[in-house]
């Protein structure tokens, strides 16, 4: 079976989505994550969707729940990589994944959890 | 209309066409077009090659200007009315160019023909056939014009939402007019590509040249810190004008979700107070 990999970086997860979501795939990732970052104490998981260049309200949907269940773990998410096209579409879809943090790329997102986990 | 043998129209027109070339071109100078020497031999040039252009058309079959004989006559009606309209003639200046043959034609007609019932129809055939002509260079004109306009207003647009980097991780927007949905599309797509060009994390949107915010602006406006919010960058809002700020307020939007400040002066410090640079005085060579 498919599986999205999840990478672990010191107290950090990264999970790279490189594939068309469905809903299988999200709720194996789901089931995935939330395992891990209890099996690993995460603080911080890294959500990269750079390689994705179209996105629906699904998949909007599927970050929103990935961050407040990693919230309820204790674990702070970064949605990083999104493209301008990306953000056009969800922000025209209505969905501004409040409550989610944000950055440019990788390495921004990871020093935003380093400054953030920090304290 | 199908041409009968001997279409005396197409008689005339062909035994004809040196005077009424001639006629023609006299016809034009006087009816006030404008133009120099160098002008005037390029519009004798165009005039014969319409004229014998014309004559290829009433040729064949149709004699009222539709049809594959007719195209090349249509070329030329249409690089006309296309060079005219960007050198601003006016459209009456430019039909007048096909109008004025009607003269030298009818009085060819007329001097030729006897019979009145044939003088008739040939006038009828002629009328036609010029006046369509004429429409086709009005609508060649025009449509020229819309290309002019619409070019314009794409430059307009794109002129309008310069994106700059004031410093290190800083942008500033400056918007100037009004922001409708096509110009906010323009304007989220210039400032998301900029902040993946530059890396940036914080833009400042600056709204001191946007005459009035109602509802629908302020709702594009938070469409484009949202999405830039997607791309990991914080928006400051700034040139807030004092009744801006309380029309916002009558309208009863919420910008709470975003930095706001009077000016650009204070947005930058903000900005730069939340990048960790900060500006000495005395410190020339900033970075």
């Amino acid at each position: 079976m498919e599986r999205i990999p999840i990478l672990r970086m010191g107290r950090f997860l990264l999970v790279t989505i490189q594939v068309d979501m469905h809903d299988q795939l999200a709720l194996t990732l789901q089931d995935d994550l939330t395992e891990r970052i209890v099996a690993d104490r995460a603080k911080g998981v890294l959500i990269d969707i750079s390689s994705l260049d179209v996105v629906d309200s699904f998949i909007g949907r599927m970050i929103s729940n990935i961050a407040g269940m990693s919230r309820v773990l204790d674990a702070q998410t970064v949605v990083v990589g999104m493209r301008p096209a990306v953000a056009i579409t969800l922000v025209e879809l209505g969905l501004d994944l409040a409550g989610v943090r944000t950055a440019l790329n990788v390495e921004k997102g990871m020093a935003l959890l380093q400054g953030s986990t920090v304290a | 209309m199908k041409a009968t043998a001997g279409n005396p129209l197409v008689e005339v027109l062909r035994r004809h066409e040196a005077g009424i070339l001639a006629d023609w071109l006299k016809e034009q100078a006087r009816s006030g077009t404008r133009g120099d020497a160098a002008q005037d031999n390029e519009m004798r040039t165009t005039s014969r090659e319409f004229l014998a252009a014309i004559n290829d058309g009433l040729a064949g079959d149709d004699v009222d200007g539709t049809g594959p004989r007719w195209a090349r006559a249509m070329e030329i009606l249409s690089a006309l009315s296309a060079s005219r309209a960007t050198q601003g003639y006016s459209p009456s200046e430019t039909a007048t160019f096909v109008f004025s043959l009607k003269q030298p034609v009818f009085a060819r007609l007329r001097s030729e023909i006897a019979d009145a019932a044939t003088l008739a129809e040939a006038f009828w055939t002629a009328t036609r056939l010029i006046d369509r002509l004429g429409l086709f260079t009005t609508e060649a004109y025009q449509r020229t014009r819309e290309e002019v306009i619409a070019r314009q207003q794409r430059e307009l647009l794109e002129l309008s939402t310069p994106v700059v980097e004031l410093w290190k991780d800083i942008l500033a927007l400056p918007l100037i007019g009004t922001l409708d949905s096509s110009r906010t599309q323009v304007v989220m797509e210039s400032l998301l590509e900029k902040i993946v060009a530059s890396g940036a994390s914080i833009a400042i949107i600056d709204i001191t040249g946007v005459p009035t915010v109602d509802t629908l602006v302020a709702q594009h406006l938070m469409k484009t810190v949202a999405a830039a919010r997607l791309m990991g960058a914080d928006c400051i809002i700034s040139g807030i004008r004092p009744q801006i700020a309380q029309t916002i307020v009558h309208l009863g939007v919420d910008l709470s979700q975003v930095t706001t400040k009077a000016s650009l002066a204070d947005a930058f410090l903000v900005a730069l107070a939340r990048s960790g640079s900060r500006i000495e005085a005395g410190q020339a060579e900033a970075a």
